[in-house]
């Protein structure tokens, strides 16, 4: 085949995984909230809600009247919604990290213009701790895309050249994690930022009675705020999925340890979510660069020379 | 089927109790009666709450903020008068500044009565404050459905 043909038929693996994506993402990523939630329930002492109840949630909030301070919020958070779809669908089809990591950050700046483009000084205040955030995950994820090209480079059996494509992880004859497993620490620890739990809930906390109301969302509501839980549903589910990608190799079989990995990674930000207070953005930004730095920066350049 | 009364988000709001509402209606949201069981929630936002939890009697001076949430509130909403405070003014109904239960400001839907109100009795009018909450979801839709 050509290599307009290879071109025509990733673009159409793309559009199915993006199809797929925006079917199957939201119930997956429903079910972990619930999880989520009952395993939070369970860990403080308490029954908890029923496994279905995020689903509940986003039900009864699309039954709202819509109220909204302006239009332009909810083209915003739409957009928000859609670029993660895209980029969950490049990613999962096999397509290309790199692209699926500025498009999942596309879709984060979004959802900062959504809370600034409201001028509540809360949603403001949320939106100005969510750039933060930003700031402090996006070094590390993008040391992860590149530490995922040289892994690939060493462990490729034709040698020589890496690719930042996802679907070469079944052509390896070893998972990536043995190549840049201090990136993988890296990333867990930087993946409690992304999943939006304490100590790093800065910009907008599940928890009501803190200072900044309800952060970036303050100003959402009914279905804006609907699409956002859709959102974080999304989002949750193309994350765990890069933590996956770290544990398959060889063939498709080894989905299930991917997956096995994942879900254990995410029982952990749970656990955590539930034992750490809220830490101070000063904080964040700093451990963030660092572990970057030092977990990032020495596995690739221990990969880049020996 | 309205889904409104599965996932009842509340928001608490103090008038001018002693505080002893307050501290019941804090305990009914903690591990010992987990209100989470019913979906509930505690928002500390107006737009995001569907029940409005309101302890303490209406006063001048909190008066226009009570109406202020209830505004920012999005329909369907639902009020609880938690306490006897917040029912009827209770033990200061005859203040010089108090001008009376929360129904003088903003409609209520439930009233909770106790002084202090019991957890129990909340849990009782939050199921009860729900299924207001189901009937009005169920209005607003075939209001939306009228127009449509």
């Amino acid at each position: 085949m050509d290599i307009q043909g290879f071109a025509i038929q990733g673009f159409v693996a793309v559009v199915i995984g993006i199809i797929a994506f925006a079917v199957l993402a939201p119930v997956v990523g429903c079910l972990l909230a619930g999880v989520d939630r009952v395993l939070s329930a369970r860990m403080q002492g308490r029954v908890g809600p029923p496994l279905l109840q995020p689903y509940y949630d986003v039900r009864k909030l699309f039954e709202k009247e819509g109220v909204t301070v302006n239009g332009v919020q909810d083209a915003y958070v739409i957009c928000a919604l859609i670029f993660a779809i895209i980029a969950g669908g490049i990613f999962f089809s096999g397509g290309n990290l790199l692209m699926c990591v500025f498009v999942i950050t596309l879709s984060s700046l979004f959802f900062i213009i959504a809370a600034y483009s409201s001028r509540s000084p809360y949603a403001e205040l949320g939106a100005a701790r969510e750039t933060l955030q930003v700031m402090s995950y996006e070094p590390m994820v993008l040391l992860f895309s590149v530490a995922f090209y040289m892994a690939t480079a060493a462990l490729l059996p034709f040698g020589g050249w890496g690719t930042f494509d996802v679907s070469a992880v079944f052509a390896l004859d070893a998972p990536v994690i043995v190549c840049i497993w201090p990136v993988f620490l890296g990333l867990m620890f930087i993946l409690t930022i992304k999943l939006r739990k304490s100590p790093f809930d800065l910009s907008m906390s599940h928890h009501a009675h803190q200072e900044i109301v309800r952060g970036m969302t303050t100003e959402m509501s009914g279905s804006t705020l609907g699409l956002v839980e859709i959102l974080h549903w999304c989002e949750n589910v193309l994350f765990l999925g890069w933590i996956g990608l770290f544990f398959v190799w060889g063939g498709p079989v080894t989905l299930i340890v991917g997956v096995v990995a994942a879900l254990a990674a995410y029982f952990l930000e749970i656990l955590i979510d539930n034992n750490f207070a809220r830490v101070k953005w000063q904080f964040m930004l700093k451990s963030a660069w660092a572990v970057a730095l030092v977990a990032g920066g020495i596995n690739l350049a221990v990969l880049a020379f020996l | 089927m309205a889904y409104s009364g599965k996932s009842p988000w509340v928001i608490h709001y103090d008038g001018s109790s002693c505080n002893g509402c307050d501290i019941e209606v804090l305990a009914t949201l903690c591990p010992g009666f987990d209100g989470e069981r019913f979906g509930v929630v505690n928002t500390g936002n107006p737009k995001h709450a569907d029940i409005f939890l309101v302890t303490g009697s209406v006063n001048e001076q909190n008066i226009d903020v009570v109406r202020q949430i209830y505004d920012q509130m999005v329909e369907p909403k639902v009020v609880v008068a938690c306490g006897i405070c917040a029912c009827s003014g209770g033990i200061f109904h005859d203040c010089y500044n108090v001008i009376g239960g929360v129904d003088q400001a903003i409609p209520v839907d439930v009233y909770a009565p106790g002084c202090a109100v019991r957890p129990e009795t909340l849990i009782d009018a939050i199921v009860a404050g729900v299924a207001v909450l189901d009937e009005k979801a169920e209005k607003l839709k075939s209001e939306k459905k009228g127009r449509a």
